[in-house]
């Protein structure tokens, strides 16, 4: 018997209708837990650097994670995978909400898509019965309301649809995959799902998952749970409201934006407004908010309802999450939270990201107004900053346009327009667009996240290290006190001597070896998430989380009946980790890719970036160009990589 | 008539609290699975969280008898301005649908509070208050004092309800000579 993982996968091959149901070898538990790290397994094995992300050979990969349709609270991700059209490299947006388990209830652990369909399809599986379905009805439609007709031709309620709208169709690179109060959105999964033309994927299982050693299993879910309500009743001193407890930032519960709205940039990454925060506009954000949000909701089984579902006025309804409710106004510089309620309705019909999106439309607005796009560009565009970003949203998902450049995103956009407009491209990596922060002085450790991590966004790479120092020695004593979850004691003494002025401040402290570990830390941290299935608000995202290096071992032995210890689990996160980075080197990625925007920081340190990277890559056990060398790599039992690369001329034989 | 004490264990829903997590239902399959906790499957659970996403439904209703027949009522209700299904708050497996009903066998479930648990395990899981447990003694008369059905008697009732007892009698004849 298989425990936790169900031990199939779904095999779709799109041109020809064929469905297979393939048993998995369990050593690829033992290798790399499942999810993520079984998922890039998938596309190392199968698809070749040549693809490009709209070549019928790029697979699109629905993944479980190991966890989910346990009773692990939280453990809902659903991992998309696939070679991305924005930033070309092996791309893993992930999902909350219920399609996860359901997928795993109904028998599989992963759906894999190859190649594309003639005609517009959606998958529908429910246990032993799979088939793909006729959906060119459902063509234009909405990516909320495409779930729900599904829903309903289905008659079941408890059936769980991923879709995409008008965005995905039309192979928009920032177009996202809707699901209940969640999406994959980042680096263009909707558009791979239009591009194959699945329209969507509709789940229902009724089998079990089972578990190894229930009793052990039930000790740590117990321990689990109390820490939980310990946090509940005990919020982190000290730091800004949203990272004092657990869940996702919790945008929908919080009205307070003081934070957000004044150390964000505004508009195109531009201007950071000081002093917006004012009682009139907590006032008025206040009450929109609360008119707006009908009920908090959780993913499947969680505790923390951190999406909401919106009803304003006359506005259809939708379920929203997190951070969407900023982005759309701070780009269009809108004061009114209105606004966003309403533009953020359409935006996710359409199923576009809410990180990248305003951003692009911000671009245009810029490049508007510098003269480099034109009067005839924005023919029919009503004047005021509102309307612009509706009109702007529709000629992106539509591709009509203007639109049809802007919805390859700010860097290819900007290339394509010329005329100067490259010069506004500031604020993306690897092609793709960024948080719009832009801050003071560099600071060491976001450096390193955002220019190295495969996640490319730097939204979800960061979490368990606190985001600044402490100003007094009382608050860092009583940050250290209870700290159970780091990896090593001594990262209670960084924290203790981290200063916020002086020769113990950023950038040349927490100094490159300390950033190292620190940043290697997080990032092992997100991975085995990724593999598990965990929302990364209950653990890798978050500050002192309920699962941690220490009982995630435990959890994950009770749970598969895996012998697993600390540094076991350490091997598999690295191993899947370096075998992540190869394929991105395979497709192209070295160490001049490796950067920040020139302005993400105003004070710069050039010598001290380059040594931070070397640093890091010395201690990831990489060559000076980001490439994992040969020992490290059979150090990890992936032998077969190094040999690929050295057949490929990426790693030369003998030197690192 | 004599009136004897008899404890009455009940769980309230609060359903403006559920978020909708369905922990109530995992929790409840696991813990009902031989051994308890070897496995999970929310559809053999024995509270069902009715959803309706988008009209802002979520509520969990436990099972309760079964019926041998669908009802004859297909009404909607609006309250507070959702529309309700009927159906939707109906506790009873019934022939017209798969709700509270083993998926395999499709044998009816029933809520058995746990019986033997100091506390109900949906309760007990449902870490947002949304079901609260209530334990009360009542005077009751003792000819209402019925005892409660064993799950084998609900599968076995059900069993006869569908085939007749004939039959029911003449496959467990038939079994248990094949020993
Ligand atoms: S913490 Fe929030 S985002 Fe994460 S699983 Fe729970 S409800 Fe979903
Ligand atoms: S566990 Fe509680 S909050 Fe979650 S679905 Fe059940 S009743 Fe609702
Ligand atoms: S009381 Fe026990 S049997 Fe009844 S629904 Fe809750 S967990 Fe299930």
């Amino acid at each position: 018997m298989r425990y936790a993982e169900a031990g199939y996968y779904l095999e779709v091959d799109l041109a020809t209708g064929n469905i297979e149901r393939v048993a998995t070898d369990p050593k690829l538990m033992e290798l790399h837990l499942g999810g993520l790290g079984t998922s890039v397994k998938v596309h190392w094995d199968r698809v070749p650097p040549e693809t490009k992300a709209f070549d019928p050979e790029n697979l699109l990969v629905f993944s479980t994670g190991l966890l989910n349709g346990t009773p692990v609270f939280s453990a809902n991700r659903t991992v998309v995978s696939f070679i991305s059209p924005q930033s070309g490299t092996l791309a893993y947006p992930m999902m909350g909400g219920f399609f996860a388990a359901e997928l795993k209830y109904s028998g599989y652990d992963k759906i894999i898509f190859k190649n594309k369909s003639p005609d517009w399809v959606y998958l529908y599986v429910s246990n032993n019965k799979v088939e793909l379905r006729d959906a060119s009805h459902l063509q234009g439609r909405g990516a909320v309301e495409t779930q729900e007709l599904i829903r309903k031709e289905l008659n079941d309620p408890k059936a769980q649809v991923a879709a995409i709208g008008l965005a995905g169709e039309n192979r928009v690179f920032t177009a996202s995959i809707e699901q209940s109060r969640s999406s994959a959105s980042r680096l263009g999964g909707g558009a791979i799902m239009g591009d194959k033309k699945i329209k969507a994927v509709a789940v229902r299982g009724t089998g079990d998952v089972f578990l190894a050693h229930p009793e052990a299993f039930m000790r740590e879910m117990q321990g689990v749970t109390d820490y939980i309500k310990y946090r509940w009743e005990n919020p982190i001193k000290d730091v800004m409201t949203i990272l004092s407890g657990i869940g996702s930032p919790q945008e929908m519960l919080h009205t307070d934006e003081k934070w957000h709205t004044e150390n964000f940039a505004w508009g195109n990454a531009r201007t950071r407004r000081r002093d917006f925060w004012t009682e009139e506009i907590d006032e008025s954000w206040s009450k929109s908010q609360h008119g707006a949000v009908k009920r908090l909701i959780s993913c499947y089984n969680c505790p923390t309802h951190c999406g909401a579902l919106i009803s304003h006025k006359d506005t259809p309804r939708y379920m929203a999450k997190c951070f969407g409710k900023l982005t759309y106004a701070m780009a269009a510089y809108v004061d009114d939270l209105d606004f966003s309620w309403k533009i953020l309705q359409r935006a996710t019909e359409y199923g576009v990201d809410s990180f990248s999106t305003p951003q692009i439309l911000a671009f245009a607005v810029e490049l508007y107004e510098a003269g480099i796009l034109t009067d005839k560009d924005f023919k029919g565009c009503p004047s005021d900053k509102e309307g612009r970003f509706f009109w702007l949203l529709d000629r992106v998902a539509r591709r009509e346009g203007i639109g049809d450049i802007l919805a390859d995103g700010v860097y290819f956009a900007a290339r394509k327009i010329g005329n100067g407009a490259e010069a506004f491209d500031h604020n993306t990596i690897k092609k793709h667009e960024q948080l719009p922060i832009k801050l003071g002085t560099l600071d060491p450790l976001y450096f390193l996240m955002y220019s190295t991590n495969e996640k490319i966004s730097i939204t979800q790479m960061e979490g368990q290290w606190p985001q600044s120092a402490f100003p007094t020695m009382e608050q860092r004593q009583e940050f250290v006190r209870d700290w159970p979850q780091i990896p090593d004691e001594k990262f209670k003494q960084i924290v203790l001597d981290w200063e916020l002025r002086g020769e113990k401040s950023i950038p040349y402290f927490p100094t490159p070896d300390m950033c190292s570990e620190i940043v290697d830390w997080m990032e092992m941290m997100h991975n085995i998430d990724d593999a598990v299935g965990m929302c990364c608000g209950m653990s890798s995202f978050c500050l002192k989380p309920p699962y941690h290096i220490h009982n995630y071992p435990k959890i994950i032995s009770a749970a598969t009946g895996m012998d697993l210890d600390e540094a076991g689990l350490k091997q598999i996160a690295n191993r899947s980790r370096n075998l992540h980075r190869a394929y991105n080197n395979r497709l192209g990625i070295r160490r001049v890719d490796e950067k920040p925007p020139e302005d993400h920081w105003k004070k710069r340190f050039p010598e001290l970036e380059e040594e931070l990277l070397s640093t890091y890559y010395t201690y990831k056990g990489w060559n000076n160009d980001g490439i994992p060398t040969r020992e490290k790599l059979e150090e990890l039992d992936l032998g077969y990589v190094a040999d690929d690369l050295e057949k490929r001329g990426i790693l030369k034989n003998g030197q690192n | 008539m004599a009136k004897i004490k008899k404890k009455v264990r009940t769980i309230t829903v609060n359903a403006d609290k559920c978020n909708g997590c369905r922990t109530c239902e995992i929790m409840c399959s696991a813990f009902h699975a031989v051994p308890p906790y070897s496995s999970n499957n929310p559809a053999r659970s024995r509270i069902q969280v009715i959803t309706n996403r988008l009209e802002d439904i979520w509520m969990p209703v436990f099972a309760g008898e079964y019926t041998e027949s669908e009802c004859m009522g297909r009404n909607k209700y609006i309250i507070d301005g959702k529309e309700y299904n009927e159906c939707d708050s109906c506790r009873a497996a019934c022939p017209s649908r798969d709700l509270f009903k083993e998926p395999d066998s499709g044998l009816p479930l029933k809520c058995d509070m746990c019986d033997g648990e100091e506390q109900p395990v949906c309760v007990k899981w449902c870490l947002v208050d949304a079901l609260v447990y209530e334990e009360r003694e009542v005077e009751v008369d003792e000819k209402d004092v019925k005892e409660t059905m064993t799950e084998m008697e609900v599968g076995l009732e059900s069993l006869v309800s569908k085939h007749g007892f004939q039959k029911v009698m003449d496959t467990v004849a038939r079994l248990s000579k094949k020993g």
